[in-house]
């Protein structure tokens, strides 16, 4: 079964185009360490999930890209195709003369409608070239108004086009400062409308990435390209081929059905985070080598202590003793800093997978009460090596992981509500305040039944 | 095929005209340098049209990526006397514009908003209109309108406000960004102040950006570039051509004493649209900025500073001196009008980058400013960043900085004092109360509209340095 990428405004043509190269170059990867039968049913699974056949025999991405301004898209559609392994069908464009000029209300109130029909032609288009459609992934940030605005209403219809169809929005978090001085109210006006017509949203922070950059990569001088290839490699680490159930005889053909019944168990709790391990500088690679039991152990102390990434991890988090009720829970928890989690998935590649143990992650004491470690924790894996790393680990978690930065990103969008600030940019063009409380209530919802965990 | 934005310009008035002679050149120069194959490229239409002189095209019928032919800048150059006009038709660049851009007349407006705005714009309105359709028509997607006039005299400040106003009713649509230049207190037009104050509530109420220049602001910068350039340090080593007020390489041979400031001011909107023109890894259209900048509909006043203003020898750059070039940008000796903003009270701001500089640059610069600058409690963050790859000519990387601020404030404080201290003696006021539609009312209203603004720029100033507690969150039962 394919997925349809949908790359909504800059950003999320930028990473799109990321995801398809890695997936791309990872195809064609020959490190000799896996036997050429697996080789090949990975590849023919890979093929199936995100590309259609051409009669040049160059893989086309099954994608659409949408922007409101031109410069992005035509660079990325010449990008692709200079890269000779895989290319965009020039067809499955859409893009105008002019921006949303970081403006929800326009990409949501003008731009979407206005362009509703030309939009989903496209994407019925690339939904007709698959066999079968497990889903759509839709890529955009929170912050412009183009992947913002246009996102959203994209993304409402494709819920409505296709009811049956899996929906997984990625969703790229501002830095907490310096990109766009009304993020914070793009980012609640998208987050809060996606949390109702998304089955789940996947979230990249794009401080946790740049840290990436800086300290494990060692990027002295970090470009966008720089951040959006180490997410495109974390993206691309959990939904190339897996076997998703243990012993199965060949790799998983809904990618994402699959990835939904791992990670959201109930529809109230919809936000995920990744993270994984190792990830470094290729210089630095040729030197290291890992062990399943270290890199599992570096990879549940980040779950449990919530860090994004393998340097800096607190050691000092522990999981609860005993479980003890009510509120007292909470304020022990608190104190300890404790992520606690609904659902987790970990997805391991590499050599020797089959001796990697995760009993570790079936701690009930990870979970919330009301599920069992059964229930909460899935397993995908390979044995085929993943992009240069001879063993890697992922985990995509939907814990407690976002509470900080989304209480955060809430809070100071309600400071600026509350003295009006830039809120007639947003009504000339066709939204209410009321729409603008809505979205506080929603997401302060979200904020207080995770915190409740 | 991808199709192209378009700007328009419209120079009101002999400063806006200059301003906007230079601009052309400039802006010529910069896609000479990136453009090398001489083809009309999505880049140069939004500036220019291309023209086909042998043949009688009707227009509107820009074929892309077509050899330049004729290249016909989209402006409309109004002024109501002759000889600015007269020389740039005569000057090297007489081919950028035909009869069907320009609107002149022979008297002038004699240092008079009145006869500006209420007689020239009545006579003139209809061929406004029609010269600014059809320029609006040969765009195929219009983005922007950047008026470009002066405050002091008649014309700029009369005809050209006159000119936003029509815009707004013919095109509310369109974006209206306008660079303002204001009379220094030495004026030698004694009726500046009210000229000033009468503009100044026509762009209070029409425009969604105003760029304030002032012209001492720019006397100043252009001392200073003279002094680094002339002071004989060997060592520092001045690269040719790399001056923001050069300019060497132009078509012009012979510079007068205004172009190095009308260079600044040509720059400035050359970087603005930038971004908008060039690729970059992050793009920032122009609506961008008012979306941004303008948290209240009222105080959309920004200052601006350019850096480096001249670049110096070696071409790599270390992040010392890249460095160096964001400091600056806060320096009150780089703002393109006289005032301070790192003593004031930030609303917003936003880097416009261009060159090699990438984002973590960027977010370290930030990091490294913010603590010694003051920004409004309910917007601790208020940073837009742009960032196009390609370099102004001459350069390894540029910086415009805009900010809205209430260091605007005394500008406009002084006047208002000026402004009052006419008219408190009434004087001058005849030749302006003689003109046909012009009441006493115009002065006392437009002096309330410059109050209101100073007003809410105080209300702003006076929350600076206050703790103020956050309101509280919104309860939701669970």
């Amino acid at each position: 079964m394919s997925v349809v990428a949908v790359q909504l405004g800059q950003c999320g043509n930028q990473i799109g185009y990321e995801l398809f190269d890695v997936i791309g170059s990872d195809l064609h990867n020959t490190s000799g360490l896996y036997s050429n039968r697996e080789n090949e049913s990975y590849q023919t699974a890979c093929k199936e999930r995100f590309f259609s056949k051409e009669a040049s025999g160059v893989p086309v991405a099954q994608a659409v890209l949408v922007d409101m301004e031109p410069k992005v898209i035509s660079q990325t559609l010449s990008m692709a195709e200079r890269s000779g392994r895989w290319k965009y069908d020039h067809l499955s464009q859409f893009s105008q003369k002019q921006g949303s000029g970081n403006n929800w209300a326009n990409g949501y109130c003008v731009h979407g409608p206005k362009h509703k029909e030309a939009i989903m032609d496209l994407v019925q288009r690339e939904v007709e070239k698959c066999d079968r459609l497990s889903g759509f992934l839709t890529t955009m940030s929170l912050a412009g108004g183009t992947g913002s605005g246009l996102g959203t209403y994209v993304t409402q219809c494709l819920r409505e086009y296709y009811p049956n169809s899996f929906l997984l929005n990625q969703v790229i978090w501002p830095y907490g400062t310096g990109e766009v001085i009304v993020q914070n109210y793009n980012s609640i006006l998208t987050l809060s409308h996606l949390y109702q017509s998304s089955d789940a949203l996947l979230v990249h922070e794009n401080d946790t990435i740049h840290k990436i950059c800086a300290q494990l990569m060692n990027i002295k001088q970090i470009s966008f390209r720089d951040i959006n290839k180490v997410l495109a490699h974390q993206v691309g680490s959990v939904f190339q081929p897996t076997y998703s159930t243990e012993g199965a005889s060949c790799y998983s053909r809904n990618p994402l059905g699959d990835f939904m019944v791992s990670l959201v168990p109930h529809v109230e709790f919809k936000i995920l985070g990744l993270c994984n391990i190792p990830q470094m500088s290729e210089n630095s690679l040729a030197y290291s080598s890992f062990t399943w039991p270290g890199l599992l152990k570096h990879l549940r102390q980040m779950l449990i202590a919530n860090a994004k990434m393998e340097e800096g991890i607190n050691w000092q988090v522990r999981s609860p003793s005993s479980r003890i009720p009510g509120a007292a829970k909470v304020s022990v928890i608190k104190k300890l800093n404790f992520n606690t989690s609904l659902a987790n998935l970990v997805v391991l590649r590499g050599k020797d997978v089959h001796t990697a143990r995760v009993d570790a992650f079936k701690d009930p004491r990870l979970y919330t009460s009301w599920l069992t470690p059964n229930d909460a924790f899935s397993i995908w894996t390979t044995p085929r090596v993943f992009n240069k790393y001879e063993k890697s680990a992922t985990l995509v978690s939907n814990s407690q992981f976002l509470l900080k930065p989304l209480d955060n990103i809430v809070g100071k969008a309600w400071n600026m509500f509350a003295s009006k600030a830039y809120v007639h940019q947003y009504t000339k063009f066709g939204i209410e305040e009321e729409d603008f409380l809505n979205s506080f209530t929603a997401l302060e919802q979200v904020i207080s039944i995770y915190s409740s965990l | 095929m991808l199709e192209y934005l378009g700007y328009k310009n419209t120079y009101v008035g002999q400063c806006g005209n200059q301003i906007g002679c230079r601009f052309w050149d400039l802006a010529l120069r910069e896609h000479a340098a990136v453009n090398k194959k001489g083809v009309y490229d999505e880049a140069l239409s939004s500036f220019f049209r291309n023209v086909d002189t042998r043949v009688d095209v009707n227009d509107g019928t820009n074929v892309q990526r077509r050899k330049i032919c004729s290249l016909k800048a989209r402006a409309v150059l109004i002024d109501m006397e002759e000889s600015v006009v007269n020389e740039i038709l005569q000057g090297p660049l007489k081919d950028l514009f035909d009869s069907k851009q320009l609107i002149t007349d022979v008297s002038g407006s004699g240092n008079n908003w009145a006869v500006g705005h209420k007689v020239y714009g009545g006579q003139y309105r209809e061929q406004i209109v029609e010269k600014l359709r059809r320029a609006a028509e040969q765009c195929d997607c219009l983005q922007c309108f950047f008026v470009i006039h002066s405050m002091g005299g008649g014309t700029g400040s009369g005809l050209g406000t006159f000119v936003l106003n029509t815009l707004e009713e013919e095109f509310p649509e369109v974006y209206r960004f306008v660079t303002s230049v204001y009379p220094s207190a030495e004026d030698d037009v004694i009726t500046s102040p009210y000229n000033s104050v009468l503009a100044m509530k026509e762009l209070t109420e029409h425009a969604d950006c105003v760029l304030p220049i002032e012209n001492q602001a720019l006397v100043e910068i252009v001392n200073k570039i003279y002094h680094m350039t002339n002071s004989g340090n060997a060592r520092i080593g001045v690269k040719q051509k790399s001056l923001v007020s050069s300019s060497k390489g132009c078509v012009k041979e012979t510079e007068k004493p205004f172009d190095t400031m009308n260079n600044i001011v040509a720059t400035l909107l050359l970087h603005l649209t930038s971004s908008a023109r060039f690729e970059g890894s992050l793009n920032m259209d122009l609506n961008e900025i008012s979306m941004n900048l303008v948290p209240f509909p009222q105080l959309h006043y920004l200052t601006s500073s350019l850096t480096p203003l001249y670049s110096l020898a070696d071409v790599s750059v270390p992040s010392r001196r890249l460095d160096q070039m964001f400091s600056d940008a806060f320096s009150k000796d780089y703002q393109l009008i006289q005032a301070d903003p790192k003593h004031n009270l930030y609303l917003a701001c936003a880097l416009l980058v261009r060159g090699n500089v990438q984002v973590s640059d960027l977010r370290r610069n930030i990091e490294r400013l913010k603590p010694s600058l003051h920004f409004v409690s309910w917007n601790q963050d208020a940073w837009k960043t742009g960032l196009c790859s390609v370099p102004p000519v001459g350069h390894s990387h540029s910086l415009l900085a805009l900010a809205n601020n209430t260091c605007v404030k005394p500008t406009f404080m002084e006047l208002r004092d000026r402004f009052s201290k006419l008219y408190k003696k009434k004087a001058h006021l005849h030749h302006y109360l003689h003109v046909n539609g012009m009441e006493q009312s115009c002065f006392t209203e437009a002096l309330s509209s410059l109050a209101s603004l100073i007003e809410e720029y105080d209300q702003l100033d006076a929350t600076k340095g206050m703790s103020i507690s956050d309101p509280p969150r919104l309860n939701v039962a669970v």
